[in-house]
């Protein structure tokens, strides 16, 4: 893309930005911090804690700073900006010490790594913060994967598990690879594909309570189409979806379940070396 | 023979009619079905991924280009169509546009018109238009047909009868043109082609959109299978190009590339069955063709979305459908849900600007921002990133000026606004937001059974007994690197 | 103000301060997936054209009057409108000459409104040259003119084209370069890619929608 000539007045025709290279990955460091997720820590800290523990097995020592909330995604997606920025600054402050930041979800990782660019735009000095932060984010899966190159070994039963990949983690992450890759390494597991899997569960945020008749019949087919496949449970990486998921089954009063990905590794190849 | 066809009035909102079609199981059959055959047949034509994804940044570099010339380029247009023979109308409104077709219609005294596929033609509501003044004007595309003979709009803007399926068509036909009942499809698009040959023959007037308006040849590239564009552009005396000014391309070649992501986005065809390009009228020494030729460039609210460069994104549209094959709100609740011309996640993002936001107030909202539709767009419409610029414009005061989006502010409200500063204020003050974490833990048993929209598909959720802050600090405090079982 | 400067002064200000953007066209993204070795491009053409119910026959140049006389008479067909003007209508008709079994020729030699509905009712059968075809796409190209007017490749119920194999071009692109298109295009340029078809209930896939119900393309072997 020749940026030579691109005309950089703000009521430029704009074009699609050029296709990301494929993220180049830093060695493992030290220290990280764990970015809980809001939904996470009221809903799901099992996960957030079993996250914990499997970087803790990759020999990293993990930070939970006390004072993080929530990535302030629900006002963006809503269309409340002000309130966003002022929530998305507060955990910019927090995370500005330059450790690597891992997410155990597709979309608040996205939202490090995507919006908070656009929620900044036009304040230089956070900008550049926010990109930093940015460059330093890692949703769990790449991060144990690719930074950590871990090699799961597997503890359990054979055991049947279907994948729901998160929007976010497919579409604005690419990393829906990533928790398939991860899920290949358990010999005893095997992952059996569900109808439509690559499409949406329904949740989005404020969506699910905005427009609940559609919201309902997207997971409703969701959770038919996770019961169908033969699978004992879903897993997911990203508890939003998890929590629209479980929800729903225990209102249909189904004893099928979908579990984090953390718990469920964890589970599995706990104290593994 | 110059029947009123009355379209039906919308008079209920997106939701109600939402909660309608979702309940009707034929309905949402029919679309499951052909958007499941829609979604495979593009991806088969795309089966080379990087060939798709450089083809697609061409499409978009394109379409900017475009835009980014807009005005120089219509002026190109206009004279090279006008040397060529076309004559050049200009219309801001929908009323403007109508009053120029039933000029033209008038000074030939033409009384029965026929017409090809045409969103724009939607967008004036020609039919009715011309319809109240006496002139048939007839839909010649099989789907377009279908809808219009049930007084119905289209659902979709490339299958425009696809909430119907064969046996409703062949009711339809009974009940409507006495014909026998037969669900075999053949059998009823003879029907069709039975009747729609008489009236390209009686045509005084051909009526058509443009898919590529091409300033360099001043030609007009219509794309189509049934042959009943190019039957309306040719057979009639008159042929009247209805389109939007979004629509013009610099050069000829510029439209390959186009052509084929409209053609593989759409349909999964490598090319439709027709790529029909008029760059004139009957010239003296030829036999047929239409001796006018017309073009109507029509605003209708695109000058507005051009004003604003994010917005601007959306006149890179080519009207593929294939954004609302992919997505899973349109394939549950169909075209209709959407009461607007344009339906799916396209439709979202062009009717606010040409209607205003407050005459579809949840069209912005109806997604899940799953990104499906941007992650398919041919020419790289960012297409959830507007979404979610419209909702921004949605929830401010409608006092706020200047208003980006016509009709912008009308979701806005004065409880919501302070549900989300409360919600800023609890995530900004940190103890305020751990002593949230320690009520909802420790009162956890007190949690609502009945949490809004949320519980009529959930069960209430019930916040964990201890939060993550708690488990991690306890966690981390009592744990070293290196012994993480203990 | 007339609508068209209003529409033309907003979109004006709309871009105040900003310069067109460069024409970044690349070429290679529009033909370098779509070349093919000369002796496939026939077979190409032929695969996604017969995908799509068009019949194909590759014969020599000499004897293609024959298969014509053939073709319509498998299917009954009594008369042909072709152009007696053009090399093919003269080739044709020298072939047909003493051949009292072949159908009745017909020509199209008026202005349509002369004949319409003759034309659409009781002209069963056409035969067009065509400028040349594509291989990507399996395309025929047509250039109408005053002895093969626009409404002969599509009123009639069948439409015969000749497609001389050497015309065949990888590309659309190719095509339009070497023939150089944007010097200026006829009163109407057409791509054909199989017979009129429709999808439009249920997404069944019917055939003869309001153009031909039959394609019929004589691949001319003289390469």
């Amino acid at each position: 893309m020749s940026e030579l000539f691109y005309d950089a007045a703000p009521n430029a025709t704009r074009i699609a930005p050029a296709r990301a290279p494929e993220r180049a990955y830093p060695g493992k460091p030290e220290d990280v911090s764990l970015f809980g997720t809001c939904v996470v820590d009221l809903f799901f800290p099992e996960a957030g804690l079993d996250a914990i523990r499997l970087l803790e097995q990759q020999g990293i020592r993990v930070h939970f700073p006390q004072q993080q909330s929530c990535c302030g995604q629900p006002a963006w997606t809503s269309g409340y900006r002000d309130e966003a920025r002022a929530v998305a600054l507060a955990q910019l402050n927090l995370l500005d010490d330059g450790r690597p930041v891992v997410v155990p979800s597709g979309s608040c990782a996205g939202m490090f790594r995507h919006h908070y660019r656009e929620l900044f735009a036009d304040e230089p000095d956070n900008l550049r913060r926010a990109e930093a932060l940015a460059a330093r984010t890692f949703e769990l899966t790449e991060f144990l994967l690719k930074v950590c190159q871990v090699k799961l070994v597997d503890r359990g039963q054979p055991y049947k598990i279907a994948l729901h990949t998160s929007c976010t983690a497919r579409r604005e992450m690419n990393t829906h690879l990533h928790a398939r890759e991860l899920l290949a390494q358990l010999d005893n597991v095997q992952r059996v594909d569900h109808d439509h899997e690559s499409e949406c569960c329904g949740f989005g945020g404020t969506f699910s309570v905005r427009m609940p008749d559609i919201s309902g019949a997207m997971v409703l087919d969701k959770t038919a189409a996770l019961r169908g496949s033969g699978a004992a449970e879903a897993i997911s990486a990203d508890a939003g979806c998890l929590m629209n998921i479980n929800g729903a089954l225990e209102k249909q009063q189904h004893g099928f379940r979908g579990r984090h990905l953390a718990s469920f590794l964890w589970e599995r190849c706990g104290g593994a070396e | 023979m110059n029947q009123r066809i009355p379209v039906t009035e919308l008079t209920s909102d997106f939701k109600s009619r939402a909660h309608d079609a979702l309940a009707d199981p034929q309905l949402r059959a029919n679309f499951r079905t052909a958007m499941d055959s829609l979604m495979r047949k593009r991806a088969d034509a795309f089966s080379d991924e990087a060939e798709r994804e450089g083809l697609r940044e061409l499409g978009n570099l394109i379409r900017a280009r475009s835009l980014s010339n807009l005005p120089d380029l219509l002026e190109q247009l206009e004279a090279r169509l006008t040397a060529n023979g076309i004559k050049v109308h200009w219309a801001e409104t929908t009323a403007q546009a109508n009053e120029i077709v039933h000029g033209i219609i008038e000074a030939r005294n033409g009384r029965q018109v026929v017409k090809g596929k045409s969103m724009v033609s939607e967008e004036m509501e020609m039919n009715d238009y011309l319809a109240d003044r006496d002139i048939e004007c007839l839909e010649s595309d099989m789907g377009e047909y279908i809808v219009q003979l049930d007084h119905e709009k289209p659902s979709h803007i490339i299958m425009p009868a696809i909430h119907k399926n064969a046996r409703q068509v062949s009711q339809l036909f009974n009940e409507k043109l006495g014909e026998p009942v037969s669900e075999d499809v053949d059998e009823l698009i003879q029907t069709g082609r039975r009747i729609l040959r008489r009236k390209f023959l009686e045509a005084d007037v051909g009526v058509s959109g443009v898919n590529f308006a091409i300033a360099e040849t001043g030609t007009l590239l219509l794309v189509e299978n049934e042959g009943n564009g190019r039957m309306s552009t040719t057979a009639p005396p008159v042929h009247i190009a209805v389109t939007g000014i979004e629509k013009v391309v610099s050069n000829l070649r510029d439209v390959v590339p186009l052509l084929s992501l409209l053609t593989r986005s759409a349909l999964g065809q490598p090319i439709t069955t027709y790529v029909n390009m008029i760059s004139g009228p009957r010239k003296p020494d030829e036999l047929d063709g239409p001796e006018e030729v017309h073009l109507v460039l029509l605003d209708n609210g695109r000058t507005g979305a051009f004003a604003d460069a994010q917005l601007r994104q959306t006149l890179n549209c080519i009207r593929c459908g294939a954004c609302m094959n992919h997505c899973p709100v349109y394939t549950r609740v169909g075209g209709h849900t959407y009461g607007e011309v344009y339906p799916g996640p396209i439709g979202k993002i062009v009717t606010p600007h040409m209607v205003g936001l407050d005459r579809v107030p949840d069209h912005p909202s109806a997604s899940s921002l799953c990104g499906a539709c941007g992650e398919v767009c041919p020419v790289k419409i960012p297409i959830p990133e507007l979404l979610q610029r419209l909702r921004q414009e949605n929830v401010q005061s409608p006092q706020h000026e200047p208003k980006a989006v016509k009709g912008a502010g009308s979701k806005y409200s004065r409880k919501e606004r302070m549900i989300w500063r409360s919600w800023q204020w609890l995530n900004t003050q940190p103890a305020l937001y751990r002593l949230f974490l320690w009520g909802a833990t420790r009162f956890r048993g007190l949690a609502p059974k009945r949490v809004g929209p949320w519980t009529e598909n959930h069960s209430a959720p019930v916040p964990a007994r201890r939060s993550l802050h708690d488990l991690a600090r306890d966690h981390l405090s009592t744990n070293a690197v290196g012994d993480p079982r203990t | 103000m007339s609508a068209r400067s209003t529409i033309l002064n907003k979109l004006r200000a709309g871009l105040a301060g900003t310069s067109p953007r460069p024409d970044e066209f690349d070429a290679s993204l529009v033909t370098e997936p779509w070349r093919y070795p000369p002796q496939e491009r026939v077979a190409r053409l032929r695969t996604l054209m017969e995908a799509v119910h068009t019949e194909v026959h590759e014969i020599p140049q000499a004897n293609w009057p024959d298969v014509v006389a053939q073709l319509l008479s498998q299917r009954d067909i009594g008369s042909l409108l072709y152009a007696p003007a053009t090399a093919h209508g003269q080739q044709l008709e020298r072939a047909w000459r003493d051949r009292p079994d072949c159908p009745e020729l017909r020509v199209y030699d008026r202005p349509v409104e002369a004949w319409k509905e003759e034309l659409f009712n009781d002209v069963p059968a056409s035969l067009t040259g065509t400028v040349g075809g594509i291989a990507a796409t399996g395309s025929l190209v047509l250039w109408p003119d005053r002895h093969e007017p626009r409404l002969m490749s599509l009123v009639p119920p069948v439409h015969i084209a000749l497609l001389r194999a050497s015309e065949i071009h990888d590309n659309f692109y190719d095509l339009m370069t070497a023939q150089n298109w944007a010097a200026g295009l006829p009163t109407n340029a057409l791509l054909v890619s199989g017979p009129s078809k429709t999808a439009d209930i249920e997404q069944v896939l019917a055939y003869g929608a309001h153009g031909p119900k039959e394609l019929i393309v004589l691949v001319l072997e003289d390469v």
